[in-house]
């Protein structure tokens, strides 16, 4: 049982204001853009709510947050599954274990953007590996910077060559905490493997693949760095994410009222769904 | 029992591939990549790497990250060591609130704040500099760190403290000399996590800097302007970015779980 202290406060307190220096400011700064419309020279005339009804009924919008949408289910559709499976597949225990964590924790350690530009020479149609094989040995014509389909499967398959293994180290975590004895009962009752699966083991794994399965709807969500390198948004905007379009609409052309009313509407998205997590997580914390 | 083996093997392998391709592109010649496809570099040559560590804006741009990195580390750990402590062992006002609130911060969306980020960092003065993005970065690292210090503090049982006042211990004292070594495992793991994400973030790093405090990742953007198509530097230039990381992932190679689920496995 926690005691109840106010002092804890004081032991807070210097989080609090580096977040908030962090968080809050940049925050009003976009609030107040929002609302705005300026020329330069730090002039600015009051435009109400007139970006943000604009935003919700431009098509580009719309566009942006379908392929977002469609981007993070297909993200989530592939990974959580094979990382499930790849994870019972594992080893309990041996030696091979640790090596197999660090080097499948690998691409994980890696710079975005180097991620980005490692998959750009691999996918290279005349000298990438992955560009070569499928040109010369399938005879497939591959280009992601022309054909948007290309495009499209060389960042899902990056995103899950990327990803993946934190879905698999979650799970396995979530395995081997599971007593051997529950095995045993589960033998002796004759069990099959799915039944051994759906009754023993995805229980167990519950708690850690609801955080797993909102890490990673939260970062493929978030998506910028590794798109852009690879394909900046194209071809045409086949590939312009929410991150991507906010960017091209913030830095590119400097329109900060339209910005800064993306910026906040896609904010809420994130905070609905960290909501649901931190619901989610607390309700299995208290049991 | 055999057969099943052969799936985390064959994901490794897809998982080297990339992996492979980038570090036998920096072992080739400029000729070698433009001539055409070759699977292992015919004529190996150190040379990428030569020209990275003798010239300043290659090799600076690496002790750049690896400042920033360090000093958000260590401000990470600082100020979220009191603060976890506070949200495992003590009830406040607002402490639900407030330790959801710190949560956001780790989803928000970082494109969000690259304008505004901008703007207040110029307008402090510290634009350009290395405490800039080490600060920039405490806005995802400091929840992360809080939440993770968390899950590992609420392990160790509330009896300790009480036996360490009874026995004459000041809190400083307790927190230090018997706290902290309890939960050292934890702090590792925290201090990985703010190394990791501090390290593959490029978005803010990127645009709070300009020629000072840049960071390796964004130096590789020349390489496809000013110099022409070098592909070999530009994948020697990624090879070293992954080596810290190969490196300090093998102290906590039993924790990782436990980190990405925020202390909570």
């Amino acid at each position: 049982m926690k005691t109840q202290n106010q002092r804890a406060w004081f032991f807070v307190l210097p989080v609090l204001l580096l977040v908030a220096f962090n968080a809050l400011i940049p925050m009003m700064t976009v609030v107040n853009y929002s609302v705005q419309e300026t020329f330069g020279n730090n002039v600015f005339f009051w435009e109400g709510v007139r970006w943000f009804e604009e935003l919700l009924n431009s098509e580009r919008f719309h566009a942006a947050l379908g392929r977002q949408f469609l981007f993070t289910g297909i993200i989530l559709a592939i990974e959580v599954p094979l990382g499930i499976a790849i994870a019972l597949a594992m080893p309990r225990s041996g030696p091979w274990v640790p090596v197999c964590l660090v080097l499948m924790a690998l691409p994980m350690l890696i710079p975005w953007n180097v991620v980005g530009a490692m998959w750009n020479i691999f996918a290279l149609p005349d000298i990438g590996l992955l560009g070569y094989f499928m040109n010369t040995t399938l005879g497939i014509d591959y280009d992601m910077t022309q054909n948007p389909f290309a495009a499209w499967a060389t960042i899902i398959t990056m995103d899950v060559w990327h990803w993946t293994s934190l879905v698999v180290l979650l799970s396995y975590a979530g395995l081997v905490s599971i007593p051997d004895a529950y095995y045993q009962a589960a033998k002796i009752d004759g069990a099959s493997n799915w039944s051994v699966f759906r009754y023993i083991q995805l229980p167990k794994m519950k708690q850690v693949l609801t955080i797993a399965i909102l890490l990673r709807f939260m970062d493929s969500f978030n998506i910028y760095t590794e798109v852009f390198v690879m394909t900046g948004g194209g071809p045409g905007n086949s590939t312009t994410f929410l991150s991507i379009d906010l960017v091209k609409i913030a830095l590119g052309q400097f329109d900060l009222g339209p910005a800064a009313a993306m910026s906040l509407i896609y904010f809420a998205i994130t905070l609905l769904v960290s909501w649901l997590f931190y619901t989610l997580m607390t309700k299995d914390d208290a049991k | 029992m055999r057969k099943r083996s052969l799936v985390p093997i064959v994901y490794i392998i897809f998982l080297m591939l990339p992996i492979y391709w980038l570090v036998a592109m920096s072992f080739k010649t400029t000729n070698e990549i433009l001539s055409g496809f070759s699977l292992f570099p015919q004529t190996f040559t150190w040379d990428n790497y030569v020209t990275i560590f003798t010239d300043p804006s290659w090799y600076l741009t690496y002790v750049n990250s690896i400042l920033y990195v360090s000093i958000n580390t260590v401000i990470s750990i600082c100020v979220a060591l009191p603060a976890a402590y506070a949200f495992s062992r003590y009830r406040f006002l607002g402490d639900k609130t407030l330790f959801f609130w710190l949560l956001t911060n780790r989803m928000a969306p970082a494109a969000v704040f690259v304008l505004p980020f901008f703007q207040l960092y110029s307008a402090v003065g510290l634009f350009d500099t290395h405490i800039a993005v080490a600060l920039a970065h405490c806005l995802f690292n400091i929840p992360l760190a809080v939440w993770i210090l968390e899950g590992f503090m609420s392990g160790v049982p509330k009896e300790l403290d009480e036996t360490a006042y009874v026995d004459g211990y000041s809190f400083p004292r307790f927190f230090v000399t018997i706290f902290l070594p309890s939960i050292k495992a934890g702090v590792g793991v925290a201090a990985f996590f703010c190394f990791m994400f501090s390290w593959v973030e490029l978005l803010l790093a990127k645009n709070l800097t300009a020629v000072a405090a840049k960071p390796i990742a964004a130096a590789m953007t020349k390489t496809a302007s000013s110099a022409g198509y070098e592909l070999g530097l530009l994948a020697a230039a990624g090879t070293l970015t992954i080596i810290p990381g190969a490196i300090v992932v093998y102290f906590v190679r039993n924790y990782i779980a436990k980190g990405f689920a925020l202390g909570r496995v």
